[in-house]
């Protein structure tokens, strides 16, 4: 993560002059967050297009998933989130140490998610689901495996976080990269909080 | 010109504009041949006219690209090329090589040219755009392989620069996907899939790499906003291209025997496709609005904001219309497509290399920029071809919707030639709009001899 300060604005100096309301992060992760969200809701709406002409077929398959499984995953990245939260505090306060801290918390609480996806994609392949079996586990795989490439960019990302707080680079109007990464895995966490409800529970 | 050895990007370029005007001449007589079936035949037969159209656009883009990577990487990376004199002799192997393999479509039939070049060896030849012989695809790699040997190096040893990174990624992406054409699996299916990789990943991948860093330096040089933030742009568009446009691929796996899930994916991917083009002309407008100064060389602005603009339309909005699996399933291989992929290529790939050859060919005439009559000339050029192109692309997508309902939806469909024959009228106005299109070419040519009062200010 950089630690300039520079937007998409042509002139960044701007951006101290007005108090009020502040963007926080860096101008150019917003326009790639909302191309994303933009790009899974468009994959939501066309499960939801597909599920209403398949009912049955997604109710049984929906059943058959590891609510357990997803359920565990979703408290795993909420507490990555939080931790994140605490550390972007704890940057504000000049804590690096702190801010480091948590930040480890965060990347291994986001491994906890790889791992426990991993063993669901594990049981999944046993049972001969792949992308051709069926129109639910067509999206099923898709929808969860393009979230699950999501979060191991997060994880990089975070692991570039902790590295920068390590060395102490985010400080008090300062705060550009780690808010910028701090973004980023706070959409990924949303997007599971929208996937999670849709693809495993809602029926 | 900053660097001496960024002269060895005005012959790149002379070859790109000469190409592209034999490119022009063979697509007015396909299109008359569109409507009048027989013209020039036997000599030139409609499927040698469509060969050397698409294979002469191709070469002379990578003449233009090649040409804008050496004028623009000294000055990025604040040092002379590694070296000049490869980069000269390329020219020349990249010329005779290319115009050899053009006058070997037109004057032995293609079946001899194939058995002449070893295709029996390799057999790599007979695929849509990748019609060269072998030896000349092998040609391409060396060519290839020594240009990106020279640029890199010289890269190497210079400053880097986010937009010489970029550019770099592009060219050896493209260098790296063009290997595909060397793979010709008997399987049909497999055959499909991996030419894609060769011709989607360029146009809807890589080369969006190449136009972004190329846009962005002429954006750089004519407004002279700040190179961070035209930066941040250039991030934020790479990586919208490629997340929308690899898997975007799949829009070309819809019907060809692949698994039914690419319908989904390439739908869903490749329907994202036009945001990065539309960040480009957002990109484009805005730095244009945010200038720090009034550059002398007028045209090239033009060209660049015309890039942004075409190429959202072209690659993005025509992109867009047919895009998604229920709707191509009708609207597959028709003038539609041909709609779509002259105006695309035509914003994208021929403009921005236009932007970059209006920027630097004064300068490479040692003057910052062209004396305003010759810029008025070049303008008027820029409206004629733009127009023309437009109105090309509105009249086969007329021909596209009328093809696609006589063929495919009617109750009562009617065979492809009984349809060709209902579409005559639009064959002849796109044929029209391409005469338009070819005297706003030969204006353009006009621009370049334009003798006036040259602009001596510091570029």
């Amino acid at each position: 993560m950089e630690t300039s300060t520079t937007t998409l604005s042509a002139s960044p100096a701007q951006a101290h002059v007005h108090a009020g309301p502040r963007l926080a992060g860096d101008l150019a992760i917003w326009f790639f967050i909302l191309a994303e969200l933009l790009a899974f809701g468009v994959f939501f709406a066309a499960y939801a297009f597909t599920r209403a002409n398949n009912i049955e077929l997604f109710n049984a398959e929906q059943a058959a998933l590891n609510r357990n499984a997803g359920a565990l995953n979703t408290v795993l990245l909420l507490t990555a989130s939080y931790f994140v939260v605490r550390a972007v505090q704890a940057a504000e306060r000049e804590a690096s140490r702190q801010c480091a801290n948590w930040l480890v918390g965060a990347i291994l609480t986001g491994f906890g998610f790889i791992v426990v996806k991993l063993g669901e994609y594990a049981a999944a392949f046993e049972h001969n689901i792949s992308l051709s079996s069926s129109p639910f586990h067509m999206f099923y795989l898709s929808l969860t495996f393009f979230h699950f490439m999501h979060v191991i960019l997060g994880l990089v990302i975070l692991i570039a976080m902790w590295n920068g707080a390590r060395q102490g680079r985010y400080r008090p109007g300062d705060m550009n990269g780690l808010e910028t990464g701090a973004a980023y895995w706070h959409m990924v966490d949303l997007v599971w909080l929208i996937l999670f409800p849709l693809v495993y529970v809602i029926h | 010109m900053q660097y001496k050895s960024q002269a060895v990007a005005m012959p790149y370029f002379i070859a790109a504009i000469g190409l592209f005007v034999g490119q022009i001449i063979f697509g007015l007589i396909m299109g008359l041949q569109y409507v009048v079936g027989d013209f020039l035949f036997p000599e030139i037969p409609f499927n040698v006219a469509r060969m050397v159209h698409t294979n002469l656009l191709i070469v002379w883009l990578l003449f233009g690209f090649m040409g804008a990577a050496y004028y623009l990487v000294p000055e990025e990376t604040e040092t002379e090329l590694f070296s000049p004199k490869l980069g000269l002799a390329m020219f020349w192997i990249f010329l005779v090589a290319g115009a050899a393999t053009i006058l070997g479509y037109l004057l032995v039939p293609y079946s001899t040219l194939a058995s002449m070049t070893g295709n029996d060896i390799l057999a790599t030849m007979g695929r849509e755009f990748l019609e060269q012989p072998l030896l000349t695809k092998i040609g391409i790699v060396i060519v290839a392989l020594a240009f990106l040997f020279n640029i890199t190096m010289t890269v190497l040893k210079g400053r880097k620069t986010v937009i010489s990174i970029v550019l770099l990624m592009g060219l050896w992406g493209l260098a790296i996907f063009f290997l595909f054409s060397f793979y010709n699996p008997v399987n049909l299916v497999r055959d499909k899939f991996y030419w894609w990789w060769v011709v989607h990943l360029w146009v809807e991948g890589v080369w969006e790499l190449i136009m972004a860093a190329l846009l962005a330096f002429v954006l750089i040089k004519v407004t002279g906003v700040d190179r961070e933030v035209i930066e941040k742009w250039l991030y934020v568009i790479i990586t919208l291209a490629l997340v929308t446009g690899i898997i975007g691929t799949g829009h070309h796996y819809f019907w060809i025997g692949t698994p039914e899930y690419w319908q989904w994916w390439g739908s869903i991917f490749s329907a994202l496709e036009p945001i990065p083009f539309f960040a480009m002309t957002v990109f484009a407008f805005n730095m244009v609005n945010r200038r720090r100064r009034e550059h002398p060389n007028r045209a090239a602005v033009l060209w660049a904001l015309g890039t942004g603009v075409m190429a959202f339309l072209g690659a993005g909005v025509w992109g867009f219309l047919h895009t998604l699996a229920p709707v191509n399933y009708y609207t597959h291989g028709s003038q539609i497509t041909a709609a779509h992929g002259h105006m695309a290529f035509y914003g994208a790939y021929v403009m921005v290399v236009l932007t970059v050859i209006s920027y630097a060919m004064p300068i490479l005439r040692g003057r910052a920029a062209n004396g305003t009559k010759a810029q008025v000339v070049e303008m008027w050029a820029f409206w004629l071809m733009t127009i023309a192109m437009v109105f090309i692309t509105l009249f086969l997508t007329a021909a596209g919707i009328l093809q696609v309902w006589l063929q495919r939806v009617s109750d009562t469909p009617m065979s492809f030639m009984a349809t060709q024959d209902q579409l005559t009228l639009f064959y002849w106005m796109r044929e029209w709009a391409g005469v338009v299109f070819f005297i706003g070419l030969l204006t353009y040519l006009a621009s370049f001899f334009i003798k006036g009062d040259a602009k001596d200010v510091k570029a």
